[in-house]
């Protein structure tokens, strides 16, 4: 399926097999992206209240992630690997000071100015974190040694903790996912998991009392149980679980859904998206959104299992499984499954830096795919 | 920099091996049960839950809200509009919203012209509630300016504000309604689910901060209140209103009230009293100024009774207007009591006794004829009774049993004395007169036909009473100022010693003018209360008869009546040829 493929398959390559064969790009990541950021940019029509403003912002933001991709596609992987230590060095830095002079915004310090641009390291701490973990554990023969994941879980417990303190706890959990799961895909053995595992309960126990802001208890406290504080913390969930169930089969139509029209729903061009969504297009366009996040996520799957050394294979996994991580954390909060943690619905949602991360991170897939070596026929 | 296969840096672990097979099932396996976890939620809230979750949404945004409708006009006889309502707004909030917004408190209470305390105060002691009125009835302007501060919860409600285009004039009869529309007093009160209007309801779609979104359909439509045509003539009302408080202020009075009644109808055509009220601005309300004295007061009928006395002599057929009656020499005495006249008027006639009231005479007819046929006659006239008019708080007056009368209570009585009326009772009784003895139920509404009276006294007595009577108003009588140029008046003059805790007080008057026009066709009766005069007259003849000729005379030009003197209608004419001779 690939472009090569297509090479290989057709004797004469049209015009347009050339161009994508050169421009490194891989075509079904490609269209399964556009697609979704089209339907991305109807559905925020509707869920931003048909504010023409708001749209074209959000299509600029497109428009720089797919420049991103584009570039990054042409990055061959070794010199990803190359800029490794220093990428995850800038983004440390960066890190640290957003503590120190960042900006506020909706009550926590996440942003950083850089003239007119606002900036949120964290979000580039995503792609670094996994890279970085993938180019140290890559550096020697895997499984990896004691010493060494030792040295990889501070590599993801240090950013991990500077962002929850930000605090931004969605964020941090995303980014020790996916520092995790190059752990795992790089043959972490499951006696450790399962010690972790154990240890987490205690660990646990410790964070909530010591390590937790009120807010997030109550949020907790609030997805186990979303009645007890309707008015408060629980509205959020409410509304969403009615906006979702009241859209039935086949949805109220677009720019028709209530709950998100008479402003019922709250954060409903950002985070709650879905149940927008949802609710205008029904179940059946759920069920389309989730089928095109999983053609996503299978490609990336495939990329995964065709890339050609450790360290390729262990970024494209763990940034395709992140990617899952995105999509069911917040379709599973919207939805009321998971506690309300600030995760946006990925290429759907309004914001600027997260669309360009995750651009980001399919052009590496990209790259990573269009690099390969060919086998000798 | 050159980059080709040989100079790339080669790593230990390439190529690689490829992952453990178990972990990539792992994987998979995750990603399916996730997956499978969405798809089983999406169908369960959007498939199995839908509907509650539907109706969870709709409750959040669809509202019945009432529809406001407006109260019935009511017109006096003609049409002319006496209580309109006029749609004004109201201004309210939700202290909960308004909250968020608390430093802008100051320009709000600056527009609602409100202390800023008070305002905050009552914001913050009703912060739990989700409606409370900040100014009720403010006008269009200021509601707008209100509204242009787009403060969050803040809403205006469509109301109906009552306006009385005739204010004092008709206070007393119309009386007003509450600031929610409910008739509070008079005829507001009277006919509150007449005038009544039913609020409709509607389906609205609200957003979340209480914005109407849309209109999605009727419940049910808003009846309007229905209008009342009341009988009152406005002219005549603003005439009688005028005269009235000329008089009363001319006197110094305490109060005072007349009533002109159509006595072919019934129809109270003016209803007025002193001291009266303003029912646009009720800030200033004493509960003295809006009673309606007219039905919600009494007094003690005084020498305006006499003719009832007399007509009962009628009546036994033992007297004629001719019979003598000996009134010497100006006194008796009935047990305890001592009758007194004004003066001595010697051996007299019944209708002499009429014409100079003499207490003598008619107490002396009463005790000639036994308690039984004077309560009769009383009665007849409907005294003692309500009049069946309907307003609010009327007094039924106070007419006792015949069989516990003694020598004393009839003496008393036929001078009008141990007996109790109020102005609109001894209009009616007056009005049994004009209509030959035939009694007509007095109301307040408009009538379209003349009502089947009830006869009660024959009508040849009462045309005796009424030649009688007009002597009263003859230079000889009581009352030559109730006269009215062209017309012949019959009437009878009453000056009444107030009654006092122990007896009778000898300085409290209540001056007193009943009586009929034109004598001949009897059609309008106007009756003239003026209590306690506090100047140097005190005589129904001085300070009520004026003030009931000027009511009659301008009432009887008002309702277009032929005059019945032809003397002076000769003499009206003779002063017109003069006038163009010269």
């Amino acid at each position: 399926m690939s472009a090569h493929e297509f090479a290989e398959d057709r004797q004469a390559p049209t015009l347009i097999a050339r161009f994508i064969q050169r421009a490194h790009i891989d075509l079904p990541l490609l269209v399964t992206v556009l697609l979704l950021a089209g339907l991305g940019l109807v559905v925020l029509y509707s869920a931003g209240g048909q504010d023409p403003g708001l749209l074209q912002r959000q299509a600029v933001r497109l428009a720089a992630g797919l420049v991103m991709l584009l570039v990054l596609a042409q990055v061959p992987p070794y010199l990803l690997r190359m800029w490794t230590p220093w990428i995850f060095l800038i983004g440390m830095l960066l890190l640290l000071a957003v503590l120190g002079l960042g900006v506020m915004g909706k009550g926590a310090q996440r942003w950083l100015s850089l003239g007119p641009v606002r900036f949120q390291p964290s979000e580039m701490m995503k792609i670094a974190v996994p890279m970085m973990i993938a180019w140290y554990l890559a550096e020697q023969p895997l499984p990896p040694r004691p010493g060494r994941l030792l040295a990889a879980v501070l590599m993801i417990a240090v950013p991990a903790v500077l962002i929850a303190r930000q605090p931004d706890l969605g964020t941090a959990l995303l980014i020790a996912a996916s520092g995790f799961f190059v752990l795992y895909l790089a043959g972490l053995s499951l006696r450790l998991m399962v010690a972790g595992a154990l240890a987490a309960i205690p660990a646990g126990w410790a964070l909530w009392t010591f390590g937790m802001h009120d807010y997030q208890r109550r949020r907790v406290l609030t997805f186990l149980d979303p009645e007890r504080d309707p008015l408060g913390a629980g509205y959020h969930i409410i509304q969403s679980k009615i906006a979702l169930g009241s859209g039935g089969v086949y949805g109220k139509g677009w720019l028709n859904g209530t709950q998100s029209h008479l402003e019922f729903l709250p954060e409903r061009s950002t985070d709650f998206i879905f149940a927008v969504y949802a609710e205008e297009f029904g179940l059946l366009g759920a069920l389309l959104l989730l089928a095109l996040y999983i053609a996503l996520i299978l490609r990336g799957l495939y990329i995964t299992n065709q890339a050609q050394d450790t360290f390729t294979r262990l970024l494209a996994g763990s940034l395709t499984l992140t990617f899952f991580v995105y999509v069911f954390v917040n379709t599973g909060m919207v939805s009321g499954l998971l506690p309300v943690v600030g995760v946006p619905l990925p290429l759907v949602s309004y914001g600027g830096t997260s669309m360009v991360t995750l651009m980001a991170g399919f052009g590496i897939l990209m790259s990573i795919h269009t690099h390969r070596r060919l086998l000798p026929t | 920099m050159r980059v080709d296969s040989e100079r790339r840096p080669r790593y230990a672990d390439d190529p690689p091996p490829g992952p453990p097979a178990g972990r990539r099932r792992f994987v998979l396996g995750v990603l399916l049960v996730g997956l499978a976890a969405l798809v089983w939620r999406a169908i369960d809230l959007q498939l199995e839950e839908s509907e509650f979750l539907r109706g969870q949404g709709e409750a959040r945004h669809l509202r019945v809200v009432s529809v406001p409708a407006h109260r019935g006009m009511i017109t006096d006889r003609h049409g002319e509009p006496l209580a309109i309502s006029t749609p004004v707004d109201s201004v309210w909030a939700n202290p909960r919203e308004l909250s968020v917004a608390r430093d802008r408190l100051p320009e709000l209470a600056r527009h609602l012209e409100l202390p800023l305390e008070g305002l905050q105060q009552m914001l913050a002691g009703r912060g739990d509630r989700e409606f409370v009125y900040l100014r009720r009835h403010v006008a269009p302007g200021q509601a707008r300016e209100v509204m242009a501060l787009d403060l969050p919860g803040v809403h205006l409600q469509r109301e109906y504000r009552r306006y009385y285009p005739a204010g004092e004039v008709t206070g007393h009869v119309i009386g007003f309604t509450n600031i929610d529309d409910a008739g509070q007093e008079g005829v507001e009160l009277a006919y509150d689910e007449h005038l009544s209007a039913e609020p409709g309801s509607k389906r609205v779609i609200k957003d979340r901060l209480g914005h109407v979104v849309d209109e999605v359909g009727r419940v049910r439509e808003p009846r309007p209140g229905h209008d009342l045509r009341l009988s009152l003539d406005r002219r005549i009302q603003y005439l009688a209103y005028r005269e009235l408080k000329a008089a009363v202020q001319k006197h110094n009075a305490r109060s005072g009230t007349a009533v002109v009644l159509d006595a072919l109808t019934g129809e109270v055509l003016a209803m007025v009293n002193q001291p009266s009220f303003n029912p646009n601005n009720r800030r200033v309300l004493h509960g003295d100024n809006y009673r309606n004295r007219a039905v919600t007061d009494v007094i003690e009928p005084g020498s305006t009774l006499k003719p009832f006395t007399v007509l009962a002599g009628l009546e036994s057929g033992r007297y004629r207007p001719g019979t003598p009656i000996d009134t010497r020499p100006g006194w008796y005495q009935v047990g305890r009591l001592t009758v007194r006249d004004h003066r001595d008027y010697g051996l007299i006639d019944v209708t002499t006794v009429i014409t100079k009231s003499s207490n003598v005479g008619s107490s002396k007819i009463a005790l000639d004829l036994q308690g039984e046929p004077l309560w009769k006659v009383l009665d007849g006239v409907g005294l003692g009774v309500p009049t069946g008019v309907g307003f609010p708080g009327e007094a039924a007056g106070l007419l006792t049993s015949p069989n516990r009368w003694g020598p004393v209570e009839v003496a008393t009585l036929s001078y009008g004395y141990g007996v109790s009326v109020t102005p609109l009772q001894l209009a009616q009784a007056y009005a049994v007169l004009a209509n030959h003895g035939l009694r007509v139920p007095p109301t307040l509404l408009a009538r379209d036909a003349r009502p089947a009276g009830e006869r009660v006294l024959s009508a040849r007595h009462v045309d005796e009473l009424l030649r009688m009577m007009e002597t009263v108003v003859t230079p000889v009588g009581t009352a030559r100022r109730a006269a009215v140029t062209g017309y012949r008046v019959a009437g009878k003059t009453g000056t009444i010693k107030k009654s006092i805790a122990g007896g009778y007080a000898e300085d409290r008057y209540v001056a007193v003018f009943a009586g009929l026009a034109p004598a001949s066709r009897p059609r309008l009766v106007t009756v003239v209360v003026v209590n306690e005069p506090r100047g140097e007259d005190y005589y129904g003849g001085l300070v009520a008869a004026p003030a009931f000729s000027r009511i009659m005379a301008g009432a009887l030009r008002l309702m277009n009546i032929a005059p019945d003197d032809p003397a002076a209608w000769q003499a009206l004419g003779e002063g017109d040829a003069r006038d163009g001779a010269t």
